[in-house]
């Protein structure tokens, strides 16, 4: 898709993320074991157009937390290069990260531990401020601080107050504050409403999106949640044992999913409507990363496998659509028909 | 056992459960009656500190000091079980109730193979031999979908995932043939696909062995695909309870309808989801007259500031009954016009 155009803000081109879980030295010599790498994200890339909101979903383990940190440059990928605005993060100059780093921020997913408990919350938001150099008088300071906690409705007086005595939805806020301090354009959002009520989820997500149409925010939004997922993104990135399965428009991937995955995925969604339909809990579960299937990593679960599915790993495609999916079955159109691009 | 096919299984009786605390009495669970037929499933849905999981401990007896029921009877079969000695209620808990918690990992004793946890608990409650405990153990691995129980019966909690340890936790909770199961977020720690698989595994067993279940959830997905009946709670009391499609389709009560309202779901081209303003009141902040008041937005429909000033107890509203002064009005019929308006 227009890769070339500058309407792209965020480009992830084939990264991917090893951790070295072996037993210490002594272990593997004595119990005659070979290193163990741990592939979270195996050759991932997506595009982030501005303005929009991309969010990636699957379940425990599929790597999708770690994608969002080696986005914000908590982790350094193993291989691959992420590209923001143009930039290369791997080859650019501290200078040039530091200007970078401004423009975007993170959300985490608990609000609980993502906030300082010895700071007073004016000191939290203020804290990229100090960092960035955005403002450097403390009256400078109060002012965009007071501005920001009225943002996500709360009150300036709040400033004053310690995280313990908000409430998990109001430390959420708190925490967007935060993240809006040195206006960035890009949000990572890892799970931000995972650990609050639905009530005031509903309140966090309306929150989200009124930000967004404000100040013109791109995001990317990491969830578990296929209903929050179908409400506030743009496009929606499934992804399954460190790879991207596929990738397409909201309305298509919950209307007319493509891959057996995320058919799963969606025929497993709660049928709060009551019309009867049932699930189809799909046998099987996720497969251990450290000794993941040859192949395309869902073929012991998948209905549709064949031999070839089993010795070669489908590659993501795109379709005429705009979205891109990764099976075999579907590119052979033994099922489904997409039409390649 | 005085039990007549006219007494339900379960009756809580003006439940009330209390936390002495330094700065006073903290009533978590107030005033709350409901019933539970043999072999039905009643969902209790509410946001974190609603007293839904307090409602499930103190039915089972594992009310954590110095939280105590304060007044209020609790029934089985009718028989009162609430003011049992230690011991009694030992024999009660396990044979009569089980118990199915949020964390597998945490429920399981990690020290001691599965096989002998749940053969111990079957010859704590059934007169077997070791044998035939050991027998039943293994077929009832099976009937929870367990591969290969004879060879994973003498497996370690740690060597199963997250989804075959919850249906360990499952046997073990049917292990004695329960009449009634307490199920406290059976499928939260769980991916979707697993919830799926969870959800009709303790659907399908209820229906086989005719166990009634009260089924404690945050998730109103879990409770439509489940329940026979909701009870929804807040801030200690139930706010609405009837039949599950009444209360999702036309629910009555003001927070009920935000809930709903609040609820993401696929599908739906909502741009904002409906979301009721606040939060929860704290234990030590309960408002007078109706809990909800500070967040309704129909307050002023109820003649006389009845709302913050009376508290109103479960009445019938449409199919279901609330606990809404709505319902009280001389002008029923109009309000319920306005409410489905």
């Amino acid at each position: 898709m227009n890769k070339k155009s500058s309407n792209v803000l965020l480009e992830v081109i084939d990264v991917a993320k090893e951790f070295d879980v072996s037993k210490p030295w002594l272990n593997r010599v004595i119990e005659r074991q070979d290193r163990q790498i741990l592939k979270a994200v195996d050759g991932v890339s997506f595009t982030i157009n501005r303005g929009e909101t991309l969010s990636l979903v699957g379940e425990s383990g599929c790597g999708k937390s770690t994608v969002a940190r080696l986005v914000c440059g908590l982790y350094t990928p193993s291989r691959g290069s992420i590209i923001f605005d143009g930039v290369n993060m791997a080859d650019a100059g501290a200078d040039e990260v530091q200007q970078l780093r401004k423009r975007f921020q993170m959300i985490f997913q608990d609000p609980y531990a993502s906030l300082n408990p010895r700071w007073r919350v004016g000191k939290i938001i203020a804290e990229p401020l100090r960092v960035h150099k955005i403002a450097t008088s403390n009256a400078d300071i109060k002012q965009r601080v007071d501005k920001l906690l009225t943002q996500v409705g709360l009150s300036p007086l709040d400033a004053e107050k310690f995280p313990h005595e908000f409430s998990g939805g109001q430390r959420q806020r708190i925490s967007i504050a935060r993240a809006l301090s040195s206006n960035p354009e890009f949000l990572v959002c890892d799970e931000p409403t995972s650990a609050l009520d639905v009530s005031v989820q509903a309140q966090i997500l309306n929150l989200m999106k009124d930000l967004q149409r404000e100040f013109g925010l791109t995001y990317l939004f990491i969830s578990h949640n296929l209903a929050v997922v179908s409400h506030i993104s743009t496009r929606v990135g499934v992804m399954y044992l460190g790879r991207l399965v596929e990738v397409a428009d909201t309305k298509r991937i919950f209307a007319n999913p493509q891959h057996p995955y995320t058919q799963m995925l969606q025929s497993a969604i709660p049928d709060l409507k009551m019309t009867g339909k049932q699930r189809t809990p799909v046998a099987g579960e996720v497969p251990n990363p450290l000794n993941p299937p040859s192949g395309c990593a869902f073929n012991p679960r998948c209905p549709h496998a064949n031999e070839r599915c089993k010795t070669e790993r489908p590659a993501l495609i795109d379709y005429a659509d705009g979205g891109q999916v990764a099976c075999h079955a579907v590119e052979e159109k033994r099922i489904n028909f997409l039409v390649a691009a | 056992m005085p039990s007549s096919p006219n007494v339900p299984l379960l009756q809580v009786k003006n439940l009330r459960i209390e936390f002495p605390t330094r700065r006073g009495i903290l009533t978590a669970v107030d005033d709350i009656s409901f019933d539970i037929a043999a072999g039905e499933v009643l969902g209790v849905v509410g946001e974190s500190g609603a007293g839904k999981s307090l409602t499930g401990a103190a039915v089972i007896g594992l009310l954590e000091p110095p939280g105590r029921i304060a007044s209020g009877e609790i029934l089985l079969a009718g028989r009162r079980i609430d003011n049992l000695p230690f011991e009694e209620l030992r024999k009660i808990r396990g044979r009569e109730i089980g118990a199915i918690f949020q964390d597998p990992l945490t429920s399981l004793n990690p020290l001691y193979t599965i096989g002998r946890q749940i053969v111990e608990t079957i010859e704590t409650h059934l007169d077997l031999t070791h044998t035939q405990a050991r027998a039943r153990a293994i077929e009832l691995l099976n009937e929870v979908g367990i591969p290969a129980a004879d060879r994973r019966i003498d497996h370690y909690p740690h060597q199963f995932s997250g989804g075959m340890r919850q249906r360990v936790v499952i046997s073990l909770a049917l292990a004695a043939n329960p009449k009634l199961i307490i199920a406290d977020e059976p499928t939260t720690a769980l991916d979707v696909s697993i919830q799926a698989q969870i959800i009709t595994l303790i659907k399908k067993l209820c229906r086989e062995h005719g166990t009634a279940v009260m089924l404690v959830t945050h998730d109103m997905g879990v409770i439509a695909e489940t329940a026979d009946r909701v009870a929804v709670m807040y801030a200690g009391r139930i706010a609405e309870i009837g039949p599950v499609a009444e209360v999702i389709h036309s629910p009555q009560h003001p927070y009920t309808i935000g809930l709903m309202g609040a609820i993401p779901s696929v599908g739906d081209n909502h741009e904002r989801l409906s979301q009721i303003d606040g939060s929860m009141p704290r234990l030590t902040a309960i408002p007078k007259g109706c809990a909800f008041n500070p967040r309704c937005t129909r307050v002023q429909d109820v003649p006389h500031q009845r709302c913050t000033t009376e508290r109103p107890e479960l009445m019938p509203a449409g199919k279901t009954m609330a606990a809404c002064w709505l319902h009280a009005s001389e002008a029923v019929h109009q309000v319920k016009q306005a409410v489905t308006a």
